[in-house]
């Protein structure tokens, strides 16, 4: 139920919604509950809404830190 | 697929948990509860235990919400799907989940109640336009995640007037749960919590300070994947040997420690606490769900249809209870695998694929010695 997958923002369209692409997927969904959405951005989807934006440093760093362990 | 592949990586996750063995004190137990049934299922789905050393163990807990609805909730939605005139939107996870004597929603659709399936609550808006002639009423539920879906619809519905639609809402939270679990008389011991994911991009990670302030509780809010997971396990046993109780954040990529203000803000303008809610398996709790507050009173399903939430009995054999508890595993369960499976379920956790029943039946049961007595007299 609160399961949620990462999507990448391919179009921004009227009224709050986006157009995403998950792994060639395309959907339209509501972007209403994230501010300053940019084409390119990845959103952690969930029943058809944005919840929240997946910041490329930190998600650099996580792997960077679980290699580190794998050391 | 991109922040999904890189976290499924096998040899990482072995290296992992060759540093959790490292690292675990052998004299001593740890037991983790993940929160989430999203984690359960990555962990039944990855098989994560199994990479795990002996002392360190996962308990299931009650994060899903379709598992901790209780069957009196389920018996209202019935009851208010077959008025006539009403057409009741809900996600697809509800409609097999078991009501009593025997009902669900699936059944009452098959008997004749306009119940449509929905992704979104922006799906269930669009009936309520297309068809003005019918009151639509979104069964709403979930934690924090899933509110701010619901309170978006409702401020659109209220920007284009529909005067059809409402929401019956069934929202929950996260911490008054854990709170539940951790006062629980003869409850689960526990030495820390793996937190919610995406609960979490909601709330951020201020709210579970009470577990480490007043319960010495270690939390680890971790995303999905199994990596995140056993990197989160490793952060667990880290906090634990060191004696050091704080909220740490291994799903930073998603997760600040604010979470998602917006979300909250709308939340907050649309919702307000309800004074007691009744869950499954943890009974009634205080300030532990949402209602729609007094000027939105217009949606509110409840008000508005007038409906009742009577008593109603779980099936005395089914142990969904204790399981969403973390007192007892699903193959404890005299139901479990017999006369309750995923095709034929009689409790709540069998029902959706994040309850931890769900998850071992799917990934976990072959993992188990076979029992060779059958129970008599035990009937769906």
């Amino acid at each position: 139920m609160c399961l949620a997958v990462p999507a990448e923002v391919t179009e921004l369209l009227a009224d709050d919604m986006a157009r995403v692409s998950l792994d060639g997927v395309t959907k339209t969904i509501s972007v209403a509950l994230l501010d300053e959405v940019a084409v390119g951005d990845y959103v952690i989807l969930h029943v058809g809404h944005a919840l929240a934006r997946i910041d490329a440093e930190e998600a650099r760093r996580t792997l960077a830190l679980l290699a580190e362990v794998g050391r | 697929m991109k922040y999904v592949d890189e976290y499924r990586d096998g040899a990482l996750a072995r290296a992992v948990a060759s540093a959790i063995r490292a690292e675990a004190d052998p004299a001593r137990t740890y037991r983790f509860m993940e929160f989430c049934g999203g984690h359960t299922h990555a962990i039944a789905r990855y098989g994560l235990e199994d990479l795990l050393p002996a002392n360190v163990r996962m308990i299931h807990g009650p994060g899903c919400p379709v598992c901790v609805l209780p069957v009196s909730r389920v018996d209202a939605a019935i009851r208010l799907a077959s008025q006539p005139g009403v057409t009741l939107a809900t996600y697809g996870d509800l409609m097999r989940v078991p009501g009593s004597k025997g009902m669900s929603l699936q059944k009452a659709k098959a008997v004749g109640a306009d119940i449509r399936m929905v992704y979104s609550t922006l799906d269930a808006l669009r009936i309520a336009e297309q068809e003005p002639g019918r009151e639509v009423v979104f069964f709403a539920i979930g934690f924090e995640t899933t509110t701010p879906p619901t309170a978006v619809a409702l401020r659109m519905a209220e920007t284009k007037r529909l005067g059809n639609f409402s929401v019956f809402c069934n929202h929950v939270m996260t911490p008054a749960a854990m709170r539940a679990i951790l006062t629980t008389p003869d409850g689960v011991p526990l030495d820390g919590f793996v937190g919610p994911a995406h609960v979490s991009t909601v709330i951020g990670t201020a709210p579970y300070a009470f577990c480490a302030a007043e319960f010495g509780r270690p939390v680890v809010i971790a995303g999905f994947e199994p990596l995140d997971v056993m990197q989160a396990v490793l952060m667990l046993v880290r906090q634990v040997n060191a004696g050091r109780c704080a909220v740490e954040n291994q799903y930073a990529r998603a997760v600040t420690p604010e979470g998602n203000r917006k979300a909250q803000a709308l939340v907050a303008e649309l919702f307000e606490l309800r004074d007691a809610f009744e869950w499954r398996g943890l009974g009634v709790l205080p300030n532990s769900a949402l209602k729609l507050r007094p000027s939105f009173a217009r949606f509110d399903a409840e008000a508005r249809f007038g409906v009742e939430t009577l008593t109603a009995a779980d099936n005395p054999a089914c142990d969904c209870g204790a399981i969403l508890r973390g007192m007892k595993r699903p193959p404890d369960c005299r139901l479990f695998g017999r006369t309750c499976t995923p095709e034929n379920p009689i409790g709540a956790c069998m029902v959706s694929s994040e309850g931890a029943c769900a998850a071992h039946w799917t990934y976990g049961r072959f993992r188990e010695p076979v029992r060779a007595v059958p129970i008599e007299g035990v009937l769906p």
